[in-house]
């Protein structure tokens, strides 16, 4: 399974991601410049946190105008991975991957600290190696992460279990404590929790490891033993 | 050569906690008729003058500059003051 | 804006506009003496900057001299935009602090915003990825609605910039004193990771290269910020906001991967920041120290701005800019790297034999000037030193022992003293985490950074108790270091060197300069005896306003090595039943201390008393056992004493507790501030090993599981509370204080 993290100009958690992927999980992953690129070969594609074009104007607003995510938008149509974290969550709701939008966080500072994380759908192609309910710890790290949606879209996210991670203390605000949602067809996630700074216990936390592996096994079961 | 002001601004409902915090200071320090503070931007744009000035700044607006989830625009066009 | 006006030659001498820059009178005649005529408007700006104690260390420079520089790991001292210490496996450590503190008292979120910036070019143009920023910051008490403006905008500006431009901001200090009520300190301290054979230096060799500028347009920014940055805080300091630069951290992260691109490459030949007095700075410096002459036309430099003149573009701060020599003929390898991260990076000039400073616009010459002289022929000043009058008096002050009622309420007091305090609002809104690598995160005695696929970690820690210093300033420099490497020592790291960062009020006072003086010779002592080079450093003076100085802070940015990352020792207790120990002595010593301020809300006194032989044997001594396995914690005693010490001791999510037996007057034995003592709780199984092992040491209690911080003094309890209590008003004080209404 071949991952690429894509580079947008202001991305500084690419490298932390290939870490864990390459690093840790022992993977294959090429980072992939925003620009120039090709993800034909690419079976996951991550979009990593950061500050992708300094997060001016909105946050994740002018990466998810970049021809890159043309090419991440096929990919996902197909069914196939995609995962945001953080500023990789903003360019996909930005850019209608992922309904709703994500504000100031309500305090309206800057936020870092390890935060206990809440499975609430052990279903997805990314969460098959937790329980449901179950508690982990990733950090966070971001200033705008108050996801907002209206009722609307709230109810679907609900009735379509698209509700995947939530924060047991909300931290930002968020609608309905959310950390992460997926689309309706549950390949593309996104999360302002990184599950990619917590795959070392030496660093505090890998409890995200099981969600790469996740992935990984669903992936090979798809892909590989059907083949 | 146009100059197009636009203007955004948090859709009603939506939370606004940097608004609220300067109403807030504006009440503590003492301006106590401020009975609402909102928050947004103002984004000014120097643009060749052209046919469909109008729908093009709109399409701007929709394609980058504000974010239908949480945000309205409007935007104004004057002429272009040589500097 | 307007642009600058502009006097002729014989003006600048008949109205002494040379001045209103920042040269004396004898330094404009010697200015005259090395161009053998009268300097034009550009050139005279030129000198200004360029022999401003912030360049030319004209004041400090005899002092600094006396820093210990050398040892044998050691692969860049001073002099460079950082230091360089080897940490094996072809691997090294680059670090420097810098200060930022005029900029920070004008405009607080960009001023803290732009001095991150600036440190973090410091260790990118020695060809490292910085991996790692830390600060030391000092305001007034939190009490007037101006300070807490500032504190929060600091935080905001150093959080702002950190965290988009993707370096951790792992921890530092923070510490507030009425000195610092005009005069607020920020000081960053960069580090970073490097391979042996990527270390560049600022140099522009080679006949006939090409100078390149690279970054963004040079706009008005921060004209005669170098000046600005030696001249006092007068009254009319608002009036000089326009000269404030802005930062453009996502253009930093650009350049940092740009620049780290280049190094790899061989047409790359040098290559410096623009950072204080800008162009200027740093074209004459790449020349000077490679021994050559150096041509550039200003018409080639980007402007952001209209009709800039040669003199605006030569001493603007404009953010975010570097300058490379490049082979002849190879430019554009470097400049399509620069272009793929959407970056500007033209030619601008050339490299000559002829060792001059020649500076074209609009087709003439504005400025032609002996390059050396620049550097080298800036003038030295012996100044005058005289014991200060106020040390004298504290000398002769009896000790005595402050009055306590109750110790409890005292701890408690202490626990809410801002210096003391939780500093998790601060840390909280820095991301400490990204790049992967924070092993002990903000709130400990060291922050520890590992080194990813090595069995190594590095440990960083800024230090400096300014009001022992304030007392008694050779005596309070020792402690600054030791209590450095102390905090180094407790995370289980031997401490290789350190960068110090400077700050004084006006050196031409003889008591100011008599501080700086002695506080550098208390440093270099504790160098000395603690093995600790000086590799870096800044110096940043005339931090004064309506004639008050600050407290002498003469800040210590100290790294050290974990030679495995089984050595990295937490600041708190781990486990129930292990044995708590104090390793030294306590004496009655408060001058300096939190408890004097609490209780008399001044410093005076003698500050505590540091030997320090006694102190490296203990350093040494508990390093040992931290290497061998036996120790579970180690904390520094600081601030408020034992006490205090052993309040965060406990302050964890662990739910433990600790009872521990003390001896002699209570007060003495909970709040002194005896110097090079240290909590170490140990498993009950190493206890005697450690014994062995720790001379000074002695067991005084348990960890307990109880949850309750215990305490007898001669067999009475005197403290008994709830360290889930006593935790909640130390987090909770600086949120309160910075809500609370003056």
């Amino acid at each position: 399974m071949k991952f690429a993290v894509i580079v947008f100009p202001g991305s500084n958690c690419d490298r932390d991601m290939y870490h864990a992927i390459k690093g840790i999980l022992g993977k294959e992953a090429d980072l992939v410049w925003y620009q120039n690129s090709n993800l034909e070969d690419y079976d996951a594609i991550l979009l990593p946190g950061g500050f992708s074009y300094g997060d001016y104007l909105r946050t994740g607003a002018v990466a998810a105008t970049s021809e890159v995510m043309t090419q991440v938008k096929e990919h996902a149509e197909k069914g196939k991975p995609v995962l945001g974290v953080c500023n990789g969550f903003q360019v996909l709701t930005e850019s209608g991957l992922l309904p709703g939008a994500l504000m100031k966080n309500k305090q309206l500072s800057f936020l870092c600290r390890q935060e206990n994380i809440v499975v609430e759908n052990n279903k997805t192609m990314f969460t098959t190696g937790y329980e449901k309910g179950e508690i982990v710890e990733f950090p966070i790290a971001h200033g705008e992460g108050n996801y907002f949606c209206n009722e609307e879209t709230l109810a679907e996210l609900k009735a379509n279990n698209q509700i995947v991670f939530t924060y047991q203390r909300n931290p930002n605000g968020s609608v309905a404590d959310i950390a992460g949602i997926t689309n309706k067809l549950g390949n593309v996630l996104g999360m302002m929790p990184h599950p990619e700074r917590a795959v070392e216990a030496l660093l505090g936390s890998d409890d995200g490891v099981r969600l790469f592996e996740s992935l990984i096994n669903n992936w090979r079961q798809a892909y590989v033993t059907n083949a | 050569m146009k100059q197009v002001t636009v203007y955004i601004t948090l859709k009603a409902g939506v939370l606004d906690p940097q608004g609220k915090a300067i109403g807030e200071s504006l009440h503590s320090l003492g301006f106590e008729e401020v009975k609402e503070a909102k928050v947004g931007k103002v984004i000014e744009l120097t643009i060749e003058d052209g046919p469909n000035l109008e729908a093009r700044v709109t399409k701007m607006c929709d394609k980058l500059l504000a974010n239908p989830v949480m945000e309205d625009y409007r935007f104004e066009i004057e002429e272009a003051v040589q500097s | 804006m307007l642009q600058t006006r502009e006097w002729s030659p014989e003006q600048i001498e008949e109205k002494k506009i040379y001045q209103e820059m920042g040269l004396s009178d004898e330094e404009y005649e010697t200015v005259k003496k090395i161009l053998k005529r009268h300097p034009n408007f550009t050139e005279t700006g030129i000198f200004s900057v360029m022999w401003s104690e912030h360049c030319s260390y004209k004041t400090s420079k005899p002092l600094l001299k006396k820093f210990p520089t050398k040892a044998p790991n050691v692969l860049q001292g001073p002099g460079e935009g950082a230091g360089v210490i080897d940490i094996g496996d072809n691997q090294a450590v680059v670090f420097k602090v810098e200060s930022h503190n005029h900029p920070s008292a004008v405009e607080p979120y960009q001023g803290a915003a732009t001095g991150v910036g600036g440190i973090l070019r410091d260790i990118f143009s020695m060809g490292a990825r910085p991996i790692a920023v830390m600060n030391s910051l000092r305001f007034g008490n939190l009490t007037s609605e101006r300070t807490k403006y500032l504190f929060r905008e600091v935080v905001n500006g150093i959080a702002g910039y950190g965290n988009c431009v993707g370096v951790p901001t792992v921890g530092g200090e923070v510490q507030f004193d009425d000195s610092y009520e005009e005069n607020p300190l920020v000081n960053a301290m960069g580090i970073g990771l490097i391979n042996h054979n990527d270390i560049q230096k600022g140099l522009a060799k080679g006949i006939g290269n090409t100078i390149l500028y690279a970054g963004p347009a040079t706009g008005r920014d921060g004209i005669h910020g170098a000046t600005f940055a030696s001249d006092d805080l007068g009254e009319d300091t608002d009036k000089k906001r326009p000269s404030v630069q802005v930062g453009d951290p996502f253009m930093e992260k650009l350049i940092i991967e740009a620049c780290l691109e280049v190094i790899h490459s061989d047409a790359l030949v040098g290559m410096q920041d623009m950072g204080a007095a800008g162009l200027t700075s740093s074209a004459s410096e790449m020349a000077s120290k490679a021994g050559t002459g150096l041509e550039m036309d200003l018409d080639l430099v980007p402007q952001r701005e209209l009709n800039m003149t040669a003199y605006e573009m030569m001493l603007s701060e404009s953010q975010e800019r570097m300058l490379l020599c490049v082979k002849q003929g190879r430019e554009q390898e470097i400049i399509d790297v620069f272009e793929k991260y959407g970056l500007n990076a033209v030619p601008v000039g050339k490299v000559v034999e002829e060792k001059v400073f020649r500076i074209k616009h609009h087709g003439e010459v504005v400025a032609d000037i002996p390059v050396d002289s620049l550097a080298d022929d800036a003038p030295v000043y012996h100044m005058r030193s005289k014991e200060a009058e106020y040390f004298n008096a504290f000398q002769k002050m009896e000790s005595k022992v402050p009055e306590v009622q109750h110790h409890g309420d005292m701890l408690k007091k202490l626990l809410q003293q801002p210096t003391i305090a939780s500093k998790e609002w601060v840390y909280d809104q820095y991301d400490y985490m990204v790049q992967t690598n924070t092993v002990v995160t903000p709130g400990s005695d060291a922050a520890v950074l590992r080194i990813k696929g090595y069995d190594k970690a590095l440990a960083v820690t800024t230090d400096c108790n300014s009001r022992y210093i304030y007392l008694d300033p050779e005596t309070g420099g020792k402690i600054a270091v030791a209590e450095a490497a102390r905090n180094i020592v407790c995370s289980g790291a031997k401490p290789l060197g350190l960068t110090d960062g400077l700050n004084f009020g006006n050196p031409q006072n003889p008591e100011i300069f008599w501080q700086m003086e002695k506080s550098v010779a208390g440093m270099s002592s504790a160098c000395q005896v603690l093995e600790t080079p000086v590799i870096s450093g800044n110096v940043s003076l005339y931090n004064q306003s309506k004639g008050k100085s600050i407290f002498p802070t003469p800040i210590v940015g100290m790294v050290g090595l974990h030679e495995s990352l089984e050595h990295i020792t937490p600041s708190f207790f781990q486990r129930a039943g292990d044995v708590v120990y104090v390793i030294g002595e306590t004496k009655a010593e408060f001058g300096g201390s939190e408890l004097q301020n609490v209780t008399q809300g001044k410093y005076e006194g003698k500050a505590p008393v540091i030997d320090l032989d006694v102190e490296a044997k203990r350093q040494k001594e508990l390093l040992t056992a931290i290497q061998s396995g036996l120790v579970q914690s180690a904390h520094d005693v600081a601030e408020g004493g034992l006490a205090v010490a052993l309040a965060e001791s406990v302050f964890s999510d662990k739910g433990l507790g600790t009872t521990v037996e003390l001896a002699g007057d209570a007060t003495v034995a909970l709040f002194s501030e005896s110097q090079s003592r240290f909590v170490v709780s140990v498993s009950k199984e190493n206890a005697k090993k450690f014994e062995d092992m720790v001379q000074d040491a002695k067991a005084i209690g348990t960890v307990t599981d109880n949850g309750m911080l215990k305490v007898l003094v001669n067999s009475s309890e005197v403290i008994n509370d709830s360290v889930q209590e006593l935790e909640k008003v130390w987090k909770g004080a600086i949120p309160c204080l910075l809500k609370s209404k003056a």
